[in-house]
């Protein structure tokens, strides 16, 4: 279980929020919503370590954790606004590199399988130079599946995507709520997964 | 309240497979970028030349400032080198993944600076006997512009590394690199090119050549943690 | 925690130290002031021309107590870039770039003289000794530092990565002026060294040690000065809703 307690963010001289309280169970997605700068994505790099608060604290599992924490690097996936694709490497070749770095393993068949169900099967051998937006985000998504994480960090999941892969994105994350995950979500866009509760936090 | 609805199958979090993981992954992307890697080798090869052309061909004189030259040339490729290391991690965003992942960033970065030496640092090394030819080295005194060179450009990697991090998307990056780091690389040039003048002297340059691996013992100990830190910096 | 180390974290909020600062310039502008004003007396006038340089030698007492600053402020500054790291403490950073500028300073006074002293000294202006050679790199350490601070943006970004860089910088400083030890050795063997100076005298010395310490403590009350104003310029738009607090 992620709380989060009393959370104060700074963007150089403007204070973006303070007095920040949450906490996110298992089986829930939390939507972080509100307008442009409000300090979405900063809330979300926050919670996974990139960014330190600019006071307050987070506790993951009743233990609390800073910055970089190893206990919160193994548990969270964060997907940010970049897809973070080579544009040299093929679309699998991609997906399975950053599989490995969060410290998973997955062959052949089973990253098959992933860009299959983002309807991105065509385009497995592809380089990542050659896909649009979209699509790039889709090989970004298809490791939720393959990186089993309690915690996703999800930042603007919908953007670049088209109602078939909002759709697909809705029952990935409702299978992973039905698990006891649990998601942090920034978006524009409400969506509803297909399972779990979900929670709204709205920034101003 | 259970804690225990998704607890995730074991992770690997090594810092071996890090460091292979960074390894393998930038020495793939290098291959791929091969004109690149060649652009940089011809700075290398050109800076050279410039210190004949600026000096003059009189034989004595060139042998005297060729393992100099070479060194300088090495150092200043090795500066334009450096913001390979980090920039295109940095802007596709795979940088904060590495720096999220369950392996330790230290290893990773090891392992992206051994790759990038790989890539940079050891064809300069191989050239430079050709190199040495235009300054009339030879025999021994070539073997030890080349093993000095072994010696020294990991460390000047290592070293430069932690510069590249810390200057990650800070205008006015290149100078402020140099000015950065040029600083950190006087001892290997002092080390390496002042064997060649020890071995002219008639004495065996052991105490360069000690000093230049304990250089690179403490830089693979120390500098990727150092570059590590400076990475979640930028990242912050 | 007792009542008194309450009081100290509570100076170690930035927006409670500006007037702690204020209060303390005094105490040591004005004893660096007198200590400068005899050391000077004292090199300048009491103390006996050399033997051999003759009157040219009395910029010693200049320059050796600026070099010996330029190295001590830069220790300084590691010290509180690994507070600032530890802690994450901003004030610690702050002070860390208050003494930049002046340890930069006494770096190129150091060099300046010391140029200034070779010529009617050894002929030339720059005899590529080892401390002079040891003393320039110092400047550059000192430029890329300051280099950094303004090319960052973000303050606290620049903070950290100005942190590590003195940090790594003062790892390295010991094998820089090894190496350019060996290196000067190397190529000229035991010549002329501008630490070879002329047999002190008694009074030589202690002029040397006032302007020192006069130094040490103008570094101080200028560090104090300027930390003020830093403070007040990345504090002014943050709005402290109750007791400051040690930053977290």
């Amino acid at each position: 279980m992620l709380v989060a307690q009393d959370l104060a963010a700074q963007r150089g001289d403007a204070l973006l929020f303070e007095r920040l309280d949450f906490a996110l169970r298992p089986g829930t997605a939390l939507f972080v919503t509100g307008p442009n700068g409000s300090g979405k994505t900063t809330l979300l790099r926050i919670v996974a370590g990139l960014t330190r608060a600019q006071s307050g604290r987070l506790t993951w599992d009743g233990i609390e954790v800073g910055a970089f924490d190893a206990a919160l690097r193994a548990a969270a996936l964060f997907i940010g606004h970049a897809p973070a694709l080579k544009e040299e490497l093929s679309a699998e070749e991609n997906l399975a590199l950053l599989v490995s770095l969060h410290g998973g393993s997955a062959d052949c068949g089973a990253l098959g399988e992933a860009l299959t169900a983002w309807s991105l099967a065509r385009q497995r051998a592809l380089p990542a130079r050659v896909l649009s937006q979209g699509q790039r985000r889709r090989v970004a998504l298809a490791r939720l599946r393959l990186a089993a994480r309690p915690l996703w960090l999800l930042d603007e999941p919908t953007s670049a995507l088209d109602a078939a892969g909002i759709d697909m994105l809705c029952e990935v994350v409702g299978e992973h709520l039905k698990r006891g995950g649990m998601a942090l979500i920034a978006s524009h866009q409400e969506f509803a997964p297909s399972a779990g509760t979900t929670h709204s936090l709205r920034l101003q | 309240m259970s804690e225990a609805a998704l607890h995730p199958p074991a992770i690997d979090d090594s810092a071996w497979r890090g460091v292979s993981w960074a390894l393998a992954r930038d020495l793939r992307l290098a291959l791929r970028s091969k004109s690149e890697l060649a652009v940089q080798l011809l700075f290398y090869v050109i800076v050279v030349t410039l210190f004949p052309l600026g000096i003059g061909p009189e034989p004595g004189l060139l042998r005297t400032l060729g393992p100099g030259a070479l060194w300088v040339a090495a150092l200043l490729a090795s500066l334009l080198a450096l913001p390979r290391l980090f920039a295109s991690d940095f802007a596709d965003g795979t940088l904060e993944q590495i720096a999220l992942s369950p392996h330790p960033l230290p290893a990773l970065v090891l392992g992206k600076i051994l790759a990038h030496w790989l890539a940079t640092g050891a064809p300069l090394v191989v050239l430079s006997p050709l190199l040495g030819m235009q300054f009339g080295l030879e025999g021994e005194e070539t073997k030890l512009v080349v093993i000095g060179l072994v010696l020294g450009t990991p460390t000047l990697s290592l070293l430069g590394a932690i510069g590249a991090a810390l200057t990650l998307g800070v205008r006015g990056g290149g100078a402020l690199l140099a000015l950065l780091i040029l600083p950190l690389y006087v001892p290997v040039l002092i080390f390496g090119a002042g064997a060649v003048d020890t071995l002219r002297g008639g004495i065996a340059p052991t105490g360069e050549l000690s000093m230049l691996t304990a250089a690179l013992l403490a830089a693979i100990v120390g500098a990727p943690f150092a570059c590590a830190a400076a990475v979640r910096i930028a990242l912050d | 925690m007792s009542a008194h180390s309450v009081n100290w974290f509570r100076f170690a909020s930035p927006a409670s130290f500006p007037p702690l600062a204020r209060a303390l310039v005094p105490w040591f502008a004005i004893p660096s002031a007198l200590l400068a004003a005899a050391g000077l007396y004292l090199g300048l006038i009491v103390a006996p021309a050399d033997a051999q340089q003759g009157e040219v030698y009395r910029i010693i007492f200049i320059h050796v107590a600026a070099a010996w600053m330029s190295m001590f402020i830069y220790m300084v500054m590691a010290f509180w870039s690994a507070v600032s790291l530890m802690f994450n403490a901003r004030l610690a950073a702050m002070m860390a770039q208050a003494l930049a500028p002046t340890g930069a300073l006494f770096t190129f006074i150091a060099l300046w003289t010391g140029s200034l002293w070779g010529k009617p000294a050894w002929g030339t202006y720059w005899a590529w000794d080892a401390r002079m050679t040891s003393e320039l790199i110092l400047l550059f350490l000192y430029f890329g530092y300051l280099a950094l601070r303004n090319a960052i943006a973000d303050a606290r970004r620049a903070d950290r990565a100005c942190s590590v860089l003195v940090l790594v910088g003062v790892v390295n400083i010991p094998v820089i002026y090894f190496s350019v030890q060996w290196w000067n050795t190397l190529h000229q063997g035991a010549t002329v060294s501008l630490t070879a100076a002329p047999r002190m005298a008694a009074i030589m010395l202690t002029a040397m040690l006032l302007m020192t310490l006069a130094a040490w403590l103008y570094t101080i009350a200028i560090s104090l000065v300027r930390v003020q104003a830093i403070v007040l310029e990345r504090e002014r738009s943050v709005s402290w809703t109750g007791p400051a607090e040690a930053s977290q």
